[in-house]
């Protein structure tokens, strides 16, 4: 994925919508600062979140940080790579997804920011 | 000469047959008990003897590093010295050898020796009461919060369910407010790591239970706003605490109870010299003001006529040790505080600082000083004054370790990014403070003539870095699993 | 000057010199005047080291040495010689968190052969470097039931140490939790109505040797608890595991207890550990710290604090617990006292406290003033009804050297008996209880 196609929340979440499916992950800036990532704490399939809920927590060697969901919607799908090899999101953050959901309501995409924005904010 | 490292775990050294113990003959009737609450197969427990044990635990401490073996200058921690004579007398056969629920009457030493601890304690800090039963620091964090609650609710407010606590407090103070049932409200410090008043006052409603400080500050600075900081939070309700982690700072200088802290918690095994043990046991007593004095956790020692009776606080919190916490732990605090006495104790403050800031200003032209003024038993610094060779915190410390030093406390407080958190202790000589300030000093010079090497300490430890992301990923945690 | 403090006139100089300041007091002047502590504390003048030796010996004498038929969380075990010489090792006592691990590995390695020998005895997939006792422990674990499943009942026998629900209790105070009580019936907990209990139950806990020492079935217990989704928690002597099934054979989530009766002195109740060890799935919820081995740059076997990001350090308010210290030296304690031991010495040590326990039981019966009312299968310790005065029973048997049992309340006494008695002073103790009027 091109950083530049995704839209962020200023807590480091971005998200790559496409129809009514978004995948969500984190950025460079986030997974350089979390360091080496050796686990994540992710939710089930077919739980809902509202936007701004937490949904999963990532744990590094020395932090532990919650990762907040940037739209409202339902899990249809979790990175299963991530539990044997969550270092797959430090080698690339904007490739490797965390969870895939379905909105309930696509028009919330308008508050997020766009990566130039989002950059502004680092 | 080297020695070979010694890379043998005690399992590793076994043989079937082999036994280390003496146990007595078994002169009784064999009894067999139903098949069916039996386990299916032993424990493999290693088979060894007692040489193999011995040696092996030998070989295993010399790849340790305590206060006996150098400079261990740990901000926050205390490490100073662990006398042996407190060992030898905490452990005489009258206080090792007596079972925790022997009747008070036949037990008047270690009654005694309890009283006498707690009235030494709160004397020292200015406090009125003391349960010693609080098994370390962070329990007693937690005695102290509960009281707090349980004040409030006995006063029908249950409104107050916030704890302030501010952003450079240690980890145990958020953690155990939530333990507690409290929500943890962050204040944010000033520059030089006191509590912001202003942030304070906005933060300030009745629905705050209770303030949070530890002072000095984790970053060694006294809060001098104290008096106006405890006039804040009495007027609006709530209840002030004192986290003692730093306390041997103000030793012969300041009391808590008279900065109007309500509660304390004390960390023998740090201001009071018992062993730090590796990692515990320590000692986190509770100490009150006298209108919670009811409130510690029991049971607790007092006074009778002539005799000391156990007794438990008629409106306690409730018990947080099976008996009365590390008796083996306060007995020697006990010692302690007897071996130096009235004439030595107010010293110890005064000399804690003067070590401290001696060595400060000797190394505030290679480090980054971020807080000028001086520092109380602690400070902290910043990272290296010069870091374009790209030489961070974690590469001090490490290359300290090859000069047979203890790194200081590295990345806390977390106000600051590279914090190296320096706390020398009273009992350290200026012959060692200026080994250690000599050090620093080539570190910092080698930091910039041969940044690879640094950054690749330490060199002469039995290990070198280790791959803890390998660990935490892939956890083995048990010989099983090797 | 003091033996602990080695500042001399020059020394001071030198270093107020450096410091740039006329003297000492100068580093404090901007302590408010009304908080500087001029006065004296109050407390006694300084002793020598001679005085101090008299002092405490003074102090430790007045603390009668009985022979102990006492348990009740705290068993007169023996502490081999090596134990206390091997854990005075400076490296060992005075070290502290092992935050450096290249100059840790001592502290490291034993915490991970400690934690090693606790799953191998308890069965379980994982330990942490230790808790400060049993019962916090055991409310520790409750807490982990909590945070898993997001109940909030927590069922409780009536059948632990009352010393320990009131700890559980304590802890779980303001945290929203309800405490149920399953009855006893006979000596045992009564699981037969735990259907109805266990809706919306985030954890059973039972104590296996319970209060009254007696051995608890629990087979098929782990099935119910787990089939309403929640923990099944069991507090346990670690040494009655050297004969009896494991938490594990038993499908217990969380297994905790004290490991006082593993060589640890009596020391009137610390310091002692607790332990606390659980399955894999539980492991991101467990208190406390784990050691876990990993290599160095040179590929040497190396060993270090892992998944820190669960502890109070780094989770900070939305940490499950707030523990930092624990009981590390008593841990170096047990993983020696197990090491003498052995894998046969464990055994053998148990069995002889449990024959010794019966000898005193059978030969306690045979006086004519106590009862067996219960007839229950148990390990070292055992509770008989007395029909006389348990107060005037106990005070007598001080008065001849002995600490008797606990009085439970009824009339209910519970003996315990360890590897220290002998049979000549079990026959002692049985001559002199027999004169008691």
């Amino acid at each position: 994925m091109n950083k530049n196609d995704l839209l962020y929340l200023d807590t480091h979440e971005w998200v790559f919508i496409e129809g009514n499916k978004a995948k969500v992950g984190i950025s460079s800036y986030a997974a350089m600062h979390l360091g080496d990532i050796v686990f994540f704490d992710l939710p089930e399939v077919g739980q809902s979140f509202k936007k701004g809920d937490v949904f999963a927590a990532v744990e590094s060697v020395k932090s532990a940080s919650d990762l907040y969901l940037p739209l409202t919607g339902k899990v249809v799908s979790v990175n299963a790579a991530l539990s044997d090899e969550p270092q797959l999101v430090n080698e690339d953050p904007f490739d490797n997804f965390i969870i895939e959901i379905e909105l309930s309501h696509p028009e919330e995409a308008k508050s997020l920011l766009s990566v130039d924005d989002y950059e502004a904010t680092l | 000469m080297t020695r070979k490292y010694y890379d043998k775990l005690i399992f590793e050294l076994s043989k079937p047959g082999r036994i280390g113990h003496n146990i007595p003959k078994d002169e009784f009737p064999s009894i067999s008990l139903p098949k069916s609450f039996l386990r299916q197969t032993p424990a493999n427990l290693p088979e060894v003897t007692e040489l193999d044990v011995v040696r092996h635990y030998t070989n295993v401490s010399l790849k340790n590093f305590g206060v006996e073996t150098g400079f261990y200058p740990l901000g926050s921690c205390t490490m100073k010295y662990n006398p042996k004579i407190n060992d030898e007398l905490a452990t005489l056969p009258g206080f090792s050898n007596i079972h925790p629920l022997q009747p008070n009457h036949v037990s008047q030493g270690f009654l005694q020796i309890y009283f006498e601890l707690a009235t030494y304690l709160s004397k020292i800090t200015g406090m009125d009461a003391y349960s010693l039963n609080t098994y370390a620091g962070a329990q007693g964090e937690l005695a102290g919060l509960m009281i707090i609650k349980k004040y409030h609710r006995d006063r029908n407010d249950f409104k107050r369910n916030k704890i302030i606590i501010p952003d450079s407090a240690h980890g145990t103070n958020p953690a155990s407010a939530t333990v507690a049932g409290f929500e943890v409200l962050e204040v944010k410090s000033n520059l030089d790591g006191t509590i912001n008043v202003a942030a304070l006052k906005d933060a300030l409603d009745d629905t705050v239970a209770g303030l949070m400080l530890t002072n000095p500050n984790t970053v060694g600075m006294f809060e001098k706003d104290i008096l106006e900081v405890a006039d804040l939070i009495h007027d609006c309700g709530g209840l002030l605490y004192y986290d003692g982690a730093n306390l041997n700072a103000l030793l012969g200088i300041a009391r808590p109870g008279d900065m109007g802290f309500d509660i304390t918690h004390l960390n023998l095994h740090k201001t009071f010299s018992t062993p730090h043990g590796g990692g515990g046991p320590g000692s986190g007593p509770v100490g009150v003001k006298d209108f919670l004095k009811d409130y510690i956790p029991g049971p607790v020692v007092y006074k009778s006529t002539e005799n000391y009776i156990f007794e438990t606080p008629k409106d306690t919190i409730g018990a947080l040790s099976q008996f009365y916490g590390n008796a083996s732990v306060y007995i020697r605090a006990y010692v302690y505080i007897r071996t130096l006495g009235e004439e030595n104790i107010g010293k110890i403050g005064p000399l804690a600082t003067l070590n401290a800031n001696y060595i400060k200003e000797s190394l505030k032209h290679v480090f980054k000083l971020p807080i000028k003024a001086h520092a109380m038993h602690e400070f902290v610094f910043d990272g290296l004054s010069d870091q374009s060779t790209g030489i961070k915190t974690l590469d001090v410390a490490k290359r300290l370790l090859d000069y047979g030093i203890h790194a200081p406390t590295i990345y806390f407080p977390l106000t600051f990014s590279q914090s190296l958190m320096i706390e020398p202790t009273e009992g350290e000589s200026l012959e060692t403070l200026d080994y250690f300030i000599e050090t620093m000093q080539t570190i910092a010079q080698d930091a910039l003539t041969k940044p690879e090497f640094i950054k690749s300490a330490p060199h002469h430890t039995v290990v070198r870095r280790l791959d803890e992301a390998k660990a935490a990923r892939n956890p083995i945690v048990k010989f099983k699993d090797l | 000057m003091h033996k602990y403090l080695p500042h001399t006139k020059n020394d001071i100089a030198h270093m107020l010199k450096v410091i740039g300041i006329e003297n000492i007091d100068d580093l404090t002047a901007y302590l408010p005047k009304s908080l500087k502590y001029s006065k004296a504390y109050g407390i006694p003048n300084q002793l020598s080291d001679v005085e101090l030796s008299k002092v405490l010996l003074n102090l430790s004498n007045k603390n009668k040495s009985l022979t102990i038929f006492r348990g009740f969380g705290a068993y007169d075990v023996y502490t081999p010689s090596i134990v206390k010489s091997l854990t005075s090792r400076q490296e060992f006592l005075s070290s502290y968190t092992p935050y450096q691990p290249e100059v840790s590995q001592g502290t490291l390695q034993y915490i991970f052969e400690f934690q090693s020998m606790i799953c191998e005895i308890t069965g379980m997939d994982i330990t942490n470097a230790s808790m400060y006792d049993g019962p916090t422990a055991t409310a520790e674990a409750m807490f982990m039931a909590l945070a898993e499943t997001k109940n909030k009942k927590v069922l409780i026998s009536d059948t632990l140490n009352p010393r320990t629900i009131e700890i559980i209790q304590t802890y779980g105070q303001y945290r929203d939790v309800e405490f149920v009580r399953i009855p006893e019936v006979n000596g045992v907990t009564n699981l037969d109505n735990l259907g109805e209990l266990l809706d919306n139950a985030a954890a059973v806990i039972i104590q296996n040797p319970n209060k009254y020492g007696h051995i608890e079935n629990l087979d098929g217990l782990s099935e119910h608890i787990h089939a309403k989704n929640a923990l099944f928690i069991l507090n346990q002597n670690p040494q009655s595991l050297a004969l009896l099934k494991t938490p594990a054979e038993l499908g217990v989530d969380i297994a905790t207890g004290d490991l006082q009766p593993f060589g640890l002195p009596l020391s009137f109740g610390g310091a002692y550990a607790g332990y606390l060890a659980t399955t894999k799935k539980l492991i991101r919820k467990m208190p406390g710290r784990i050691c876990g081995v990993t290599t160095d740059v040179d590929g040497k076997r190396a060993f270090v604090l892992t998944l820190q990001a669960r502890e109070q350090h780094i989770r900070r308010a939305k940490a499950n617990s707030n523990i930092c210290s624990n009981q590390s030296l008593m841990a170096l304690s047990v993983a020696i006292y197990l090491s003498s031991l052995g894998k046969q010495g464990f055994i053998d040590v148990a069995h002889l406290s449990l024959n010794a326990a019966h000898y005193l039981k059978q030969s306690l019966l045979q006086l004519d003033l106590f009862e067996d009312t219960f007839k229950r299968v148990h390990f070292n310790e055992f509770t008989l009804k007395f029909h006389g005065d348990a107060k005037k029973l106990d005070s007598y048997l001080i008065d001849h050297g002995f600490l008797g049992p606990m009085h439970l309340g009824q009339g209910l006494l519970t003996f315990a008996v360890t590897e220290k008695r002998s049979k000549l002073e079990i026959d002692n103790f049985v001559k002199v209880v027999g004169m008691f009027k």
